[in-house]
């Protein structure tokens, strides 16, 4: 509980910020922005939102189905491969895409130079648009459904779907009518998952021109010089992102589908021209996801080649690399030691508290840091003075100057994943499992440590793999609260492209991509081991002395 | 699984006592900069005199919101920003204090600095209007009202209002044309725009060079960049716009500063005393001209050749507070024009 309570603090502290000004009743801010600008954030969060929706989930469902249920040419690499545009971060899409496709590129240009047209002659997709921030984010997002979406394939009964087969169902109807239905609750938890970082994303909506709530918080911040206003703002959004959830939880309660899965259905075969649709329906998304903007950062770190050379450019990669481990260890721990407490204890203040300090991960980054850094500054501040007045000594800004700062911002804005992976794990050791192993003479760490801890072993790796990825990416934060000469891939990158300086920030995204791929890779590997794992672990053995 | 525990809390310990270690000469730099436009210069002084440049770079608003939350205990020395109002706020805020340095006070002319010489700016970065030579007579252009002129119907590149530039050059327009008028431009320049106003200043310029649009504004010290650019088609983009310097027959071309202040509760002010004196010194000032394109704030120190090459100018004498003054009305009222 207390963990809960301290983990929801920075949320506590932006929604106590907007509350007091509401009560306070200083609106003229808010009243200004209602009547110019919100009703447009509104609609565009919106859009986006939905435009999203629909894009992770055909991406992601479809090639979740194709690579667990079907047999293709490339299916097997299709498996882990489709995992890779999470190491792309979403901004870093967003300047591949816009170098490659915007009308000074050279794409446009080539058109041009090939048909003698000048601008207007023709017509073109607007890369920096509303549609082309939908495309960005569904292709980096989708292998969050794709996850989980096939997690819950491969779990999914064999009895069911071969009572469907032998009732005489196709592929395509087994899929709509028994699959997806029961895949229900893991494609909305991963839906929830890519719409609650498409509300938190700022470097690709400001980058293309979309006007959002979250580009509104911050042109209130700087604009206006107003950071209650922000803060206000902030904590609408923080009312959305209590919808959202609502659903969610409200799609699962209503569909509670616990299965034995003892072997895995057996896959249908495609052949032929199905066979190479299905091929192209997984290549397409890996393709626009991650290899082609790889290729581009390539292309720009091959003109930037002295950037490897350089001693300091390997530091960004170290301290990027150390803050994510660190950083996804303790999220999970914590996520870990919440999710049991809401199994052991599920009072009402206890689920309510644990749900609010899982909402981090759908508020922008700079709001968290903004929440993290006002209390941890007066924390130091009574410190110092203890200090001062007992010892003499000024130990300095030991909180809100160093990297605790951060790994707290992390772990406010990152828990949610984590939460999400271990209570997904979780839900599936029905509580009839602890009976068997108590009746089998288990001790009650016995059970964690035989029964538990191999049954969420994959959980537990692939939340610390997400939240360390998400950290690798993740920007506004740690711009805010890093410490003296501290600089992380994602700072840099972001320093040279908020330049527009595409060029340069080449060799540090391409590098941020590098050192994510090694956890994605991990996951994939994981995610394939389990496959075989859940066989064999699924058995209790007897009690050894 | 303990070990994974033991060895992120050792890595976390060792993590924030290193971070936290001082050495003995030192002056800590908030900085809205980047770090590979100040870098440089830093390495430079601390050759020179041994002192040590902590630096932390990040945006303006987010580093002031640190400081003020820091408050007596604040690690940093001096806050650098690349624009007029958020000095302006820092001052209002609170968080810096008188310099000291008559050397520094004297180098700078006086509208440069802020109430009460709370800050001085370092340099200075002029934000002109771009033409398209082959399409555009400059005879055609006066001054920024043309940007809402109809002639420029469907033809005027600019970015978004949430740039501060475009912010600080609205505040100035309040000031001299007052809020009405100025409104009134506002709708102007939203209605001829050719594009939605995406992209930074550089694709603005280059949107201008493929004929997206006829006029342009963005600051000058990009087309610095592009002109020196390894990639020849941004070369070549930069050599199909010209500059035209607005406004020379009254209130002179819009500039904002990049600009520093000593904050309240500064451990090293001495250090940092002679770290301004060092990037007003007329060497610094000859670099930044160099290598970043701008220009110098100190009277007497030579322009690039770039920089004469784009012309001598009269530049805009307003007070640099009024830019921190204006600043929210100028947001307000580009959120009633419409300008994104």
């Amino acid at each position: 509980m207390a963990t809960a309570v301290l983990l929801g603090l920075p949320l506590f502290v932006v929604a106590y910020a907007a509350l007091q000004l509401l009560l306070s009743g200083d609106h003229s801010t808010l009243s200004h922005l209602w009547q110019t600008v919100v009703p447009e954030y509104i609609r565009n969060s919106l859009i986006l939102l939905a435009g999203v929706a629909i894009g992770v989930m055909t991406l992601g469902v479809s090639t979740a189905w194709l690579t667990t249920c079907c047999r293709f040419p490339g299916q097997r690499y299709f498996q882990w491969a489709l995992l890779l545009p999470l190491a792309m971060p979403a901004y870093i899409t967003a300047y591949t895409y816009t170098g490659m496709l915007d009308f000074s590129g050279p794409l446009q240009s080539a058109i041009r130079d090939f048909t003698g047209w000048g601008y207007g002659d023709y017509w073109f997709p607007q890369i920096r648009s509303i549609a082309g921030a939908v495309m960005v984010l569904s292709l980096v997002l989708f292998p969050y459904v794709y996850l989980i979406t096939r997690a819950a394939f491969l779990q999914q009964s064999t009895a069911t779907m071969e009572a469907g087969r032998s009732l005489g169902l196709t592929p395509w109807q087994s899929f709509w009518r028994l699959a997806l239905p029961l895949a229900r609750p893991a494609m909305v938890t991963g839906t929830t998952l890519a719409l609650m970082e498409t509300l938190a994303d700022y470097g690709t909506v400001q980058y293309f021109g979309v006007t959002t709530f979250t580009t509104g918080i911050f042109r209130t911040w700087y604009g206006l010089g107003d950071l209650q206003g922000a803060l206000q703002l902030a904590a609408m959004l923080l009312v959305a992102v209590i919808a959202l959830i609502m659903i969610e939880r409200w799609s699962r309660q209503n569909a509670r589908y616990e299965q034995s899965s003892q072997r895995q259905a057996q896959p249908f075969q495609l052949t032929g021209s199905k066979a190479w649709l299905a091929t192209a329906a997984c290549a397409l998304p890996l393709t626009l996801g991650f290899i082609l903007p790889a290729l581009q950062l390539a292309a720009w770190s091959l003109d930037r080649w002295q950037v490897w050379t350089q001693p300091d450019f390997w530091g960004l990669a170290f301290n990027s690399l150390m803050l994510a481990f660190i950083a996804a260890i303790i999220t999970v721990l914590l996520a870990l030691w919440l999710a049991y407490g809401k199994r052991q204890f599920p009072t009402r203040p206890i689920r309510a508290t644990v749900s609010f300090a899982g909402m981090g991960y759908a508020i922008p980054g700079i709001v968290i840091a903004v929440g993290v850094m006002l209390p941890l500054a007066a924390l130091d501040a009574g410190l110092i003075a203890v200090a001062k007045s007992w010892f003499n000594w000024n130990p300095g800004l030991l909180f809100s100057g160093t990297l605790v700062a951060l790994l707290f911002a992390y772990t406010v804005r990152f828990l949610s994943v984590s939460l999400q992976t271990v209570s997904a794990g979780l839900a599936q050791i029905r509580p009839s499992m602890d009976e068997s192993a108590q009746i089998l003479g288990y001790q009650p760490p016995q059970v964690l440590r035989k029964v538990h801890f191999p049954l969420l072993r994959t959980s537990i790796l692939t939340a610390i793999i997400l939240v360390g990825v998400d950290v690798l990416k993740e920007l506004p934060a740690t711009l805010v609260l890093r410490p003296f000469d501290f600089n992380t891939l994602a700072v840099r990158a972001y320093e040279m492209a908020g330049d527009e300086r595409l060029a340069d920030a080449g060799p540090p995204a391409l590098m941020m991509v590098m050192v994510g791929l090694i956890p994605v890779i991990l996951l994939s590997r994981a995610m394939l081991a389990s496959q075989h794992v859940v066989l064999k672990e699924h058995e209790l053995g007897p009690v050894t002395p | 699984m303990m070990k994974f525990v033991t060895l992120s809390i050792a890595a976390l310990s060792a993590a924030i006592f290193t971070l936290n270690s001082f050495a003995a000469e030192t002056v800590n730099l908030y900085s809205a900069r980047k770090e590979a436009l100040i870098k440089p210069m830093l390495d430079d002084f601390t050759k020179q005199t041994g002192i040590e440049v902590r630096l932390l770079t990040g945006g303006g608003d987010a580093l002031l919101t640190r400081l003020q939350a820091e408050g007596e205990n604040t690690p940093a020395d001096l806050f650098l920003t690349v624009d007029a109002g958020n000095l302006h706020r820092a001052a209002q805020a609170g968080v810096f204090q008188e310099l000291g340095s008559p050397l520094a006070l004297q180098a700078v002319p006086s509208q440069y600095h802020g109430d009460g010489n709370l800050w001085l700016g370092l340099s200075l970065r002029a934000r002109p209007i771009f033409y398209a030579p082959d399409r555009v007579n400059p005879e055609q252009l006066s001054g920024y009202a043309d940007l809402a002129d109809n002639r420029w119907d469907n033809n005027v590149c600019i970015r978004s209002s949430d740039n501060i530039y475009n912010q600080s050059l609205t505040a100035a327009l309040i000031q001299h044309w007052g809020e009405e008028k100025t409104e009134e431009w506002a709708r102007g320049l939203v209605d001829n725009l050719a594009k939605p106003p995406v992209g930074g200043d550089r694709d603005q310029i280059k949107a201008l060079a493929n004929g997206v649009c006829d006029i342009a504004v963005a600051n000058t010290y990009y087309l610095g960049v592009m002109e020196a650019s390894d990639d020849a088609a941004e070369r070549e983009a930069a050599s199909k716009v010209k500059i035209f310097w607005p406004n020379q027959d009254d209130q002179g071309t819009h500039v904002n500063v990049s600009g520093i202040g000593l904050t309240k509760h500064a451990k090293n002010a001495d250090n940092a005393r002679r770290l301004v004196e060092f990037l007003l010194s007329p060497e610094a000032q000859q670099w930044y001209a160099e290598a970043n394109n701008e220009y110098p704030i100190r009277r007497g120190v030579d322009w690039s050749d770039r920089l004469m090459n784009w012309g001598e100018f009269k530049m805009d004498s307003l007070p640099m507070r009024h830019l921190g003054e204006n600043n929210a009305d100028a947001v307000r009222l580009m959120n009633r024009a419409g300008w994104r």
